[in-house]
């Protein structure tokens, strides 16, 4: 762990800079529903930013529900060891 | 002399051959000609059964082809030889003849035009394959592949029961669609999920493969829960139950991913979840659905390989496996990276990627027929597959902190098989008309409309901004998560000690007075009948007859009365 760590890509300008070129993207993604249709087979996947809204809570859902699974089925590493 | 020989014996003699062969130059040519030859014989196959034989007087097809049938077999044919040439420095020499024999397997039953000949081949994979997860060395691997071994067998005997009862009802072995109605085709049924890896028995998939060595899991990662959805797809195509088995595969395959430390194991996992994606197609059941399971197989044996070449070069060169003691590679492994944020998008199914091309059609298909719920769940599970598998696999591996790790990138002949199919991983997501036309049904569908890939991007970008949001929750831990396994690993032992101290003091006691009874009982035959007991002993012929007068006159007398 001596190494130092001066990559480029690790300091927190270029970060920050990430943050923002990925946000930007995001919006441009919904932005365009606005020129491009998305044609929707069930109606409300049709909506405007609904791709977005539903791939972002869906994940929020499925690291909520790992959380809640992984109290009951988490063990420590060496749990079959012993 | 008949006109075709079956493909998979390229690479049984190119199995023996590497048994044999003296030098590794020999054995590295022998494991990459083995599968070219195979695939070049695969694809002299005319449609049809082309080898009939016979066995105990039931009939054989040896040798039946179709396009589904060579659609799989060519991808496995390819993995064989894409597998062999990563291999090449660092397998043992049983690894890459067990692989070979695998492999066959694998082939062998892609082209069974009946259940025995699939049976066999089915049973030839399970025996190698167990041999390849052994040629990890380490305890780990032992223990893993006996229960791995265990599993597979009863799979094979669950398969057997099915086959014989169709035999025995029908009168006929052939390959044909069935739908799960009695209790032979639902044996049939069973015997084939357990190798696709279905739920309750997911787990011998992440139990075994992570625990292989990192040039076996490659292999691992193609055969086995590919010929099963190739079985599913000649023998339930349509059948409904899948839908709901390959739903909750997909979703199990997350959360479990999600919960997980072990880099492999997390793409073990995800295993699950992608075959998952197949066996729902299948349910579906319509062309589309089936060109769609073909199609998401043929790509998902690419990334999948690449995603497992990707971790096997770190877990080979830092010696470790999980999350927590790696990271910051990219800096020394650009190639590896690069190759496994390929591997990691096509399986995100990402625009331009295989993925994308093939697993829309399976959406496509739900959409088709109306399966609303259907649809949107798979487009819920493909946002959770960039989350567990496009972005935590990179991300935890060669981002996330500074391990202070600075491995070596991948030998040259890794780098080889990497580059390779992250290239196919590209190739047939810009150009899906090289794949279309092997697929088994017509193909009316056009990927790339703008609406849709921005559907996809926004679900895709917007997942990956959960999981950045939420990094602190996905922050590994030194934790295995508990499965069905546990039953055996440790409920039974468990059930045992229990058992031992509860009815054991009074078992003890029992035997005690079982023994003591015992002994008395010998201790009063010894006395009565031994040499000296009066039963034993010799007596006068007069006492003998006196005896004997007395126990007729016993009878008479008993006789009279009753």
């Amino acid at each position: 762990m001596s190494t130092r760590d001066d990559h480029w890509l690790t300091r927190p300008g270029t970060i920050r800079w990430l943050w923002i070129i990925g946000c930007s993207v995001l919006a441009i993604t919904v932005l365009l529903q606005a020129v491009i249709h998305i044609k929707g087979y069930f109606g409300v996947d049709g909506w405007f930013g609904f791709g977005a809204l539903f791939g972002f809570f869906s994940c929020v859902a499925m690291v909520v529900v790992a959380k809640l699974v992984g109290v009951l089925l988490k063990r420590p590493d060496t749990y079959y060891d012993a | 002399m008949p006109d075709f020989l079956p493909p998979a014996l390229a690479l049984i003699a190119g199995a023996l051959l590497t048994a044999v062969a003296s030098s590794r130059q020999w054995r590295a040519a022998i494991t990459i000609l083995a599968p070219l030859v195979c695939l070049y014989m695969i694809w002299q196959l005319p449609d049809g059964v082309q080898l009939r034989g016979s066995f105990l007087g039931y009939p054989l097809e040896l040798v039946e082809a179709s396009p589904v049938r060579r659609l799989f077999a060519t991808i496995f044919a390819i993995m064989a030889a894409t597998g062999a040439v990563f291999a090449l420095n660092h397998a043992r020499r049983t690894e890459l003849v067990a692989a070979q024999f695998y492999a066959a397997g694998a082939i062998g039953v892609s082209f069974a035009g009946d259940l025995l000949t699939l049976f066999i081949f089915w049973e030839l994979m399970a025996l190698f394959s167990t041999l390849v997860v052994w040629c990890g060395g380490t305890e780990a691997s032992r223990a893993a592949g006996i229960r791995y071994a265990i599993m597979h067998l009863l799979g094979g005997v669950v398969l057997k029961v099915g086959i014989e009862g169709i035999l025995v009802s029908t009168g006929s072995l052939d390959v044909r669609p069935f739908l799960a109605t009695d209790f032979n085709t639902w044996m049939l049924l069973i015997g084939i999920l357990i190798n696709a890896a279905a739920p309750p028995l997911s787990v011998w998939l992440s139990d075994a493969y992570p625990n292989a060595s990192p040039t076996g899991s490659v292999f691992l990662s193609a055969f086995t829960t590919k010929t099963a959805v190739l079985a599913l797809i000649l023998l339930f195509p349509g059948e409904p139950i899948l839908i709901a088995v390959g739903l909750y595969m997909v979703f199990y395959g997350i959360l479990y991913a999600l919960l997980e430390n072990d880099v492999r194991r997390i793409l073990a996992y995800s295993i699950v979840n992608q075959v998952g994606f197949m066996v729902c197609a299948v349910g579906i059941g319509t062309q589309m659905a089936l060109n769609g399971a073909a199609a998401h197989a043929f790509a998902h044996i690419i990334y999948k390989a690449l995603l497992f070449m990707s971790a096997g070069v770190v877990v080979m060169r830092t010696g470790k496996n999980l999350c927590t003691d790696v990271g910051g590679l990219f800096r020394t492994m650009p190639v590896t990276m690069w190759c496994g944020v390929i591997g990691a998008l096509a399986i995100s199914s990402f625009p331009l990627t295989s993925g994308f091309t093939t697993k829309t059609l399976i959406s496509q298909a739900a959409v088709d027929q109306g399966l609303v719920t259907v649809y949107f769940l798979l487009a819920a599970a493909s946002a959770g597959v960039f989350l567990h598998a496009g972005i935590k696999f990179p991300w935890f591996v060669f981002f996330q902190k500074d391990s202070g790790l600075r491995p070596k990138d991948a030998p040259w002949n890794m780098k080889l098989a990497m580059l390779f199919f992250a290239f196919l991983c590209i190739l047939l997501g810009v150009y899906p008309e090289l794949l279309y036309p092997l697929l088994p049904y017509p193909v009316d569908y056009v990927p790339y409309k703008a609406g849709k890939v921005l559907f996809y991007l926004q679900l895709l970008l917007f997942s990956g901004l959960a999981f950045f949001l939420m990094l602190p929750w996905m922050q590994r831990t030194l934790t295995v998560s508990l499965d069905v396994d546990w039953l055996w690993r440790r409920g039974l032992p468990r059930l045992a000690l229990w058992t031992a101290r509860v009815f054991g003091p009074g078992l003890q006691s029992l035997r005690k007075g079982a023994q003591s009874l015992w002994q008395r009982v010998d201790r009063s035959s010894d006395y009565t009948m031994g040499h000296t007991g009066p039963l034993g002993r010799s007596w006068e012929i007069g006492t003998t007859a006196l005896w004997i007068v007395l126990l007729l006159m016993i009878y008479v007398v008993l006789y009279y009365l009753f």
